[in-house]
């Protein structure tokens, strides 16, 4: 955007709503909404805190390996599904209905079956991300170029060749956008398990400060998180943007 | 009985050759459509063979059978005298729209069917570093299929095609989707890589004039079910050098004479 003839540099606007904030804040409206500056003298303190540093360990260590496990599972899962009738037959259904299931509902179940710790949370966040990153995989591959396909057909490609060097990279661009919606997704996951299934990381930050009307902290915890999705999110459009070059012509 | 007719055109007219490729009594149907019925062709060793016919008429599906992409309801193929089960690297096939690998550079598109039989990284980039050259994409090695014409891309998935030395090379109308001055340079190249390369090509065309143009055999097909019903053997013009074939009487003629009997194919 350009104001009086100069280039605003992106996400601009962030500054405008920063000093609302400030000002509703300083305003001493509500306790709820304390002065921006001061969330950020707060959120510098409670960077130093052993107690943050180990709820930000706790917190990275399920979300990354719920989002591991979804990758892992849902990528060559969405591909088979989008490749093979009789699969696709059988998983789609239960695939929409996932995806559009309010999954909190189905933690306390999760609890039974998996316990009270960290395999639970990973578990959760897993089943956040996954569906999204299936039914995406599936799209692109149902998208791809019959004759490149025959094409690796036709010059001898074995299954295995066909899978990797055809299928995931021609589904790429589909592959990642369901990514990053599947990670968006996650970062709910893992925050919902924290706070449902056993009370540690970030979800017991805020358990913790919320209940003791630590506003302050609160918020600051909350940017961090913010901060920590969206950076993960625009890295994952820059892989897609990296690849657009080829989605519009496959 | 149709293939004993064929044979006996082709010894008609050149003697007896030996074919690099024969169908013999080929069917395929799609359900209830007859698409193919009881054809049978052969193909003479180092020459270009067209399939000529109105849309529909089952070319690209006798190709794509002979290709071993597509599996006929009865009959079959023989390649070099064994028969064809599926695709093998005694053929490679040219496609109509490229089947380049968007994401992979010109080199790699190149050297991708050498990729699939194990030819090891560095032998396979000189081959194709050859054929790139011979196709005069030389110095875009790196490039990738959407910074090119499409002309360029045609020459990519040519250059892949002829770098896995396949006896025979079949082509699906590889010039339908370029435009015509490409098309006439493709053409006459095309006749120098018949003359050179010794290979047996299998070209599908709509295009009577491409086909009589490039052609040591035409064989027309006519639709619903797909028949052999001509073969035309042109033989005056092909030693006249590629600026004189346009208008040589026999060229016209020829023209002329498979228009007359497809004309009322065409809807």
């Amino acid at each position: 955007m350009k104001l009086f003839g100069y280039r605003l540099p992106g996400m601009s606007s962030l500054i405008i709503w920063g000093l609302l904030w400030e000002i509703v804040g300083q305003l001493g409206l509500t306790f709820f909404v304390p002065p921006l500056s001061e969330v950020i003298v707060t959120l510098y303190e409670v960077i130093q805190t052993s107690a943050f540093q180990k709820a930000l360990f706790e917190t990275a260590y399920a979300f990354l390996a719920g989002v591991f496990f979804a990758i892992i599972i849902g990528i060559p899962t969405g591909i088979l599904m989008g490749r093979t009738r009789l699969l696709d037959e059988l998983l789609l259904p239960w695939v929409n209905v996932f995806l559009s299931a309010p999954l909190t509902a189905l933690v306390p179940v999760l609890m039974v079956l998996f316990g009270f710790g960290m395999k639970a949370i990973i578990i959760t966040t897993t089943l956040f991300a996954i569906w999204i990153i299936i039914l995406n995989s599936r799209a692109g591959v149902k998208q791809i170029n019959r004759s490149l396909v025959e094409m690796a057909h036709s010059f001898g490609a074995s299954p295995t060749d066909a899978f990797f060097k055809i299928y995931l990279w021609a589904a790429l661009p589909e592959i990642l956008g369901g990514v990053r919606i599947g990670i968006i997704r996650a970062v709910k996951g893992v925050i919902i398990g924290q706070l449902l299934i056993s009370i540690v990381g970030f979800g017991a930050l805020f358990e913790l400060y919320s209940a003791n009307f630590l506003m302050g902290h609160f918020w600051a915890v909350l940017i961090v998180l913010f901060a920590l999705a969206f950076t993960i999110s625009e890295f994952l459009a820059y892989l897609e943007r990296r690849v657009a070059y080829y989605a519009a012509k496959r | 009985m149709a293939m004993s007719q064929t044979k006996m055109a082709v010894a008609e007219a050149d003697g007896v050759l030996e074919s690099a490729v024969s169908t013999r009594n080929i069917s395929k149907n799609y359900g209830e459509v007859e698409a193919l019925r009881d054809l049978s062709l052969e193909f003479p060793r180092g020459q270009l063979t067209s399939l000529l016919g109105p849309s529909g008429c089952g070319k690209t599906t006798l190709l794509k059978i002979i290709a071993g992409l597509l599996e006929p309801t009865s009959g079959e193929v023989e390649v070099n005298g064994s028969k064809v089960t599926g695709p093998g690297p005694d053929r490679a096939f040219v496609f109509q729209d490229f089947a380049l690998l968007p994401w992979a550079s010109v080199i790699r598109n190149v050297s991708f069917g050498l990729e699939m039989r194990g030819v090891a990284k560095s032998e396979r980039e000189a081959i194709a570093e050859r054929y790139i050259r011979e196709v005069g994409l030389a110095g875009f090695e790196h490039a990738y299929p959407h910074e090119l014409s499409g002309g360029m891309r045609q020459r990519v998935g040519l250059a892949r095609a002829l770098s896995v030395d396949s006896q025979v090379l079949l082509m699906d109308e590889p010039f339908s989707a370029v435009d015509e001055q490409t098309r006439r340079k493709f053409q006459e190249d095309l006749l120098g890589l018949v003359q050179n390369e010794n290979k047996t090509f299998i070209f599908v065309t709509h295009s009577i004039e491409e086909a009589v143009y490039v052609s040591d055999q035409i064989a027309i097909l006519l639709p619903r079910p797909s028949r052999v019903s001509e073969i035309i053997r042109p033989s005056g013009f092909r030693n006249k050098g590629v600026d004189n074939i346009r208008r040589d009487p026999e060229y016209l003629d020829i023209v002329d004479e498979i228009w007359a009997s497809l004309r009322t194919y065409v809807e």
